[in-house]
């Protein structure tokens, strides 16, 4: 399995449902096991992004905050 | 005969299961708070892998028709109804506090500043992401509206036991 980030999202900014949108869009470009990286700002996105990779399959990977921009790390099922 | 007791180990499951993995929305409103909801319920059932369905109905059914459509209908009262109400999903009214049209810019200049996306925008990303939309043949027929009048890229015109049926497995939502 990869452990190389395929692909880098910049969500900052965004209100809901963008990062989640944008990111199911971008996800579908990559191959399975592939892994791509969401930067966002919307403190939502925090309980966001677990909801919709509980309800897709996609395994969030890692989820850090820095500075107020919170970072998901996504392997495409 | 022994009877044995089925050890079955649990399946590994790759994701949760779910009783529904379909969305039908109800647009039965055209106003702009709550086109607004209908259209970022759709795109996330969507992002989310639900087959998503928006039946378009009543009022829910101007917010398609095409921006240089202006006025819809074959007699003076279906006429009347697009004069009083300008269709169009540049043209939604708030549910509340409209004040003649203030409101809605208010709002839109709002969701511009927060970075959300407008329902027209919305409205793209659905489509994008293969939501299904389905006009009210009923509707259709009573206020006037004809295919022509309306965006393209929309389902073939249906009735209440289409939309029923399509919602029998399905979180369904009248917004």
């Amino acid at each position: 399995m990869s452990t190389q980030i395929a692909k880098t999202l910049d969500l900052k900014g965004l209100s809901c449902p963008l990062p989640i949108v944008k990111t199911a869009q971008a996800i579908k470009q990559l191959q399975p096991g592939e892994l791509i990286e969401a930067l966002a700002t919307d403190p939502g996105s925090v309980p966001d992004f677990n909801a919709w990779s509980r309800s897709t399959g996609h395994e969030l990977v890692e989820q850090t905050e820095e500075g107020g921009v919170y970072r998901f790390v996504i392997r495409r099922r | 005969m022994a009877v044995q007791e089925a050890e079955l180990e649990a399946p590994v499951r790759e994701h949760e299961e779910h009783a529904h993995d379909k969305l039908v929305i109800i647009a039965w409103s055209g106003d702009l708070d709550k086109v607004w909801p209908q259209m970022i319920l759709a795109t996330t059932g969507a992002a989310m892998g639900m087959q998503t369905t928006i039946f378009f109905t009543f009022w829910g059914l101007f917010s398609l028709v095409k921006e240089n459509v202006r006025i819809t209908g074959d007699n003076w009262m279906q006429k009347m109804v697009a004069m009083m109400d300008h269709p169009g999903m540049e043209h939604l009214k708030l549910g509340k506090m409209n004040f003649a049209g203030a409101g809605p810019r208010m709002m839109l200049k709002l969701g511009k500043d927060h970075k959300v996306a407008s329902p027209g925008e919305l409205l793209e990303m659905a489509r994008e992401l293969g939501v299904r939309f389905v006009p009210c043949q009923m509707t259709m027929d009573l206020l006037g509206l004809s295919r022509e009048d309306m965006i393209d890229g929309l389902d073939e015109p249906a009735g209440a036991t289409t939309m029923l049926l399509e919602a029998q497995d399905a979180v369904t939502l009248f917004i």
